[in-house]
């Protein structure tokens, strides 16, 4: 069983590193990354026979050697990495090479009082209180396989901190970049985001990676809004093609709290992204908006959960999938309305467009709802191009590669008109035009 | 302009054209009448080119060239417009963005310059008033969430942009109210000129008091039955079809 085999490799590993001077934290992280590493040796890798894991095999990330990154391998081409990672040139970031922060590349002028942008490992030496009371308390590490190894492993990452009644205008960038050098390499980079009470701030996550070697990048993202906060957090992945990429993104939002969560998928060959929402508050609010893009042979999961836990909450949940060649896209999107949560609103919309007779899309909408006033409503569809919208266009006199080029750029344009970051938008606009033109 | 000798189509194994001869030169207007189901919208389609239906016999000459041969992006390049009876919505793109797309495939195709931003939105302005349409409106998704008539008035717009030799204007009085239609006829005589012909295929002689037609011709069962000037619309609008119809049996 290679499964088996790999999960004994990554609990040696995990030995290891423990007793080689690497684990050095302080007590409250090393009994959290013990507690990581011991869920995952309870659950080993999720297999098609987990209903959450139908449609994906983990096998070639189980298979893959293990090669635990120290930071920044071989001459990689971090600014080309960077311009990759749609990131703007003018606003505050983090750069990271193999999960490791490389200060170089990074810098945060002129952030308003009291914001922090920050390293995880920088914060984890000055034994920051936030990170003992948030990190691991959201991403569940006892249900989730991945989010346990993440557990086990972290040592870097990005940690964002808005003060209460801040307003941050410019958007803020975590840029994870991996290139796998001489051999495999795996990271787990780990990112807290902490919104106070009425703060403000865009927060946008890419992922790149160089496309020559395998490499497997395993990230987890904690997101917690306090009160009547308001995120505007983007996720992009654009993985080398070679990749796999398993991404987790937890939400907790209180009363009144609003999270608009983007999840743009390009890159990489096998991916799962996990997104879980906890509307834990009163009146809280989550937006997730999706979009992925499957072409050759790429494997792409997108695994969604809401938690409605509290009144008078509202889900709105838009994913759309594009899939050419012999792609294949999974959406499973999960609602739980609990007991207490009377007059939830919760609306989830999946659409895929099938660009070629190979590509494959499993769509699973799944309600579970306890409370008995509640507004409800999810929808899914599969097709392909329209062939009345693509006649419309050919009597105007574009040619059926054009016609179809644009329909699939309409067809993304939902979601991308979403994104409020005017550059971002911009040059996905860019990426998703020049991508179409081959379609 | 354009010749159709025995035109014979069929959607499936049903036949619709059985049969049609029709003659349109330069500067003219044709309108082409007849009760539903007759067959006018599949003709407008099968000259566009459409692939939904098989073309079984005759022959379409446009302008020397054998037309029937052609891709439908190629009839378009080469100056056939269908302003559609449904317009199609596409959501995620706008007007603006698909026009400049479209006009800049046909020059391209005559050799010319495309045009930049700024020149297509000079050109573009200039349309709008002939249709009396707000620009705000080409800044929305195609078609998306239009009324009848903001949809009549943008094939128009499309048309009086993409500047065709030959329109076809499929039941383009369909669904509009009266200011609506009197804006679009209003749009559409503007663009009459005499290298221009068009093709106006409707169900009501009123579009007729609009746009005045230089010929009117009547189809039933795939075929011409009766053709005459524009003082046979009101022939029409008192004695209705039924009379032509035994007409159209003695010809069987």
């Amino acid at each position: 069983m290679i499964a088996t085999e790999s999960k004994e490799r990554y609990i040696a590993a995990f030995e290891q590193s423990q007793s080689n001077g690497n684990g050095a934290a302080p007590a409250w992280l090393k009994k959290l990354r013990r507690d990581g590493i011991a869920s995952f040796a309870a659950q080993g890798f999720p297999t098609p026979k987990d209903e959450e894991w139908k449609y994906t095999s983990v096998e070639p990330i189980a298979s893959l050697p293990l090669a635990q990154s120290q930071g920044s391998e071989r001459g990689i081409d971090a600014d080309e990495m960077i311009a990759q990672s749609f990131a703007d040139a003018t606003c505050p970031r983090l750069v990271f090479i193999n999960g490791v922060w490389t200060r170089e590349f990074s810098f945060a002028p002129g952030l308003p009082r009291g914001v922090r942008l920050t390293s995880l490992a920088e914060l984890i030496k000055q034994d920051e209180p936030l990170l003992s009371e948030q990190l691991g308390r959201h991403a569940n590490y006892r249900r989730q396989a991945f989010v346990a190894l993440n557990t086990a492993f972290m040592g870097d990452g990005a940690v964002v901190i808005i003060p209460p009644g801040c307003c941050l205008a410019q958007p803020i960038y975590l840029i994870y970049i991996s290139s796998p050098g001489a051999g495999p390499l795996v990271s787990h980079p780990r990112t807290l985001i902490f919104l106070g009470a009425g703060s403000e701030a865009k927060i946008i996550e890419s992922y790149v990676g160089v496309d020559e070697g395998a490499y497997f990048c395993n990230a987890v993202t904690e997101l917690i809004g306090a009160a009547d906060s308001l995120a505007d957090y983007y996720r992009l992945q654009r993985e080398g093609r070679s990749a796999f990429h398993t991404g987790t993104f937890d939400a907790d939002l209180d009363r009144g709290a609003h999270l608009t969560a983007h999840a743009v998928t390009l890159g990489g060959s096998l991916i799962r992204n996990n997104v879980h929402v906890a509307l834990n508050g009163e009146g809280a609010e989550c937006v997730l908006n999706g979009l992925y893009l499957g072409e050759g042979k790429q494997h792409i999961d997108n695994f969604t959960e809401i938690d409605h836990l509290k009144p008078r909450a509202t889900s709105f949940e838009l994913y759309k999938g594009i899939l050419n060649g012999a792609a294949h896209g999974v959406f499973n999107g999960k609602i739980v309305v609990h007991k207490d949560a009377q007059k939830s609103d919760a609306r989830q919309v999946n659409k895929n467009l099938l660009l070629s007779a190979n590509a494959v899309v499993n769509t699973k909408p799944q309600l579970e709802i306890y409370a008995d006033d509640v507004k409800c409503s999810h929808g899914s569809t599969i097709g392909q191009l329209d062939a009345d919208a693509l006649f419309y266009l050919r009597t105007r006199g574009l040619g059926v590669a054009e016609a179809r080029s644009l329909l699939s750029f309409a067809f993304a344009g939902d979601v991308v008109g979403r994104i409020k970051v005017d550059s971002l938008r911009r040059q996905l606009d860019d990426y998703l035009a020049v991508q179409f033109r081959r379609v | 302009m354009l010749d159709i000798r025995g035109l014979r189509a069929k959607a499936g194994n049903k036949e619709i054209l059985r049969g049609i001869d029709l003659h349109v030169g330069a500067g003219e207007v044709h309108a082409i009448m007849g009760p539903n189901g007759s067959g006018k919208s599949t003709l407008a389609h099968v000259l566009s080119g459409r692939e939904n239906y098989e073309v079984t016999g005759g022959e379409v000459i446009y302008r020397g060239e054998d037309l029937l041969a052609m891709s439908p992006e190629m009839r378009a390049r080469e100056g056939i417009f269908l302003a559609f009876q449904y317009p199609v919505e596409i959501p995620g793109v706008s007007t603006t963005y698909f026009l400049k797309a479209a006009v800049n495939a046909v020059r391209k195709h005559k050799g010319l310059e495309e045009l930049d931003a700024m020149e297509f939105l000079a050109l573009i302005k200039e349309k709008l008033k002939l249709v009396e349409m707000d620009q705000v409106l080409i800044n929305r998704p195609l078609n998306e969430g239009f009324s009848g008539g903001e949809k009549k008035r943008n094939e128009i717009l499309q048309m009086a942009v993409l500047d065709p030799v030959l329109a076809l204007l499929d039941e383009t009085d369909s669904g509009l109210d009266i200011d609506a239609l009197r804006v679009v006829a209003g749009g559409v005589n503007a663009l009459r000129r005499p290298d221009r012909a068009m093709i106006v295929i409707t169900h009501y002689q009123r579009l007729l008091n609009y746009i005045v037609p230089d010929f009117i011709h009547v189809l039933f069962e795939g075929r011409i039955i009766k053709s005459g000037t524009k003082e046979l619309a009101l022939e029409l609008e008192s004695r209705g079809y039924d009379w032509l119809k035994g007409g159209a049996a003695a010809v069987q």
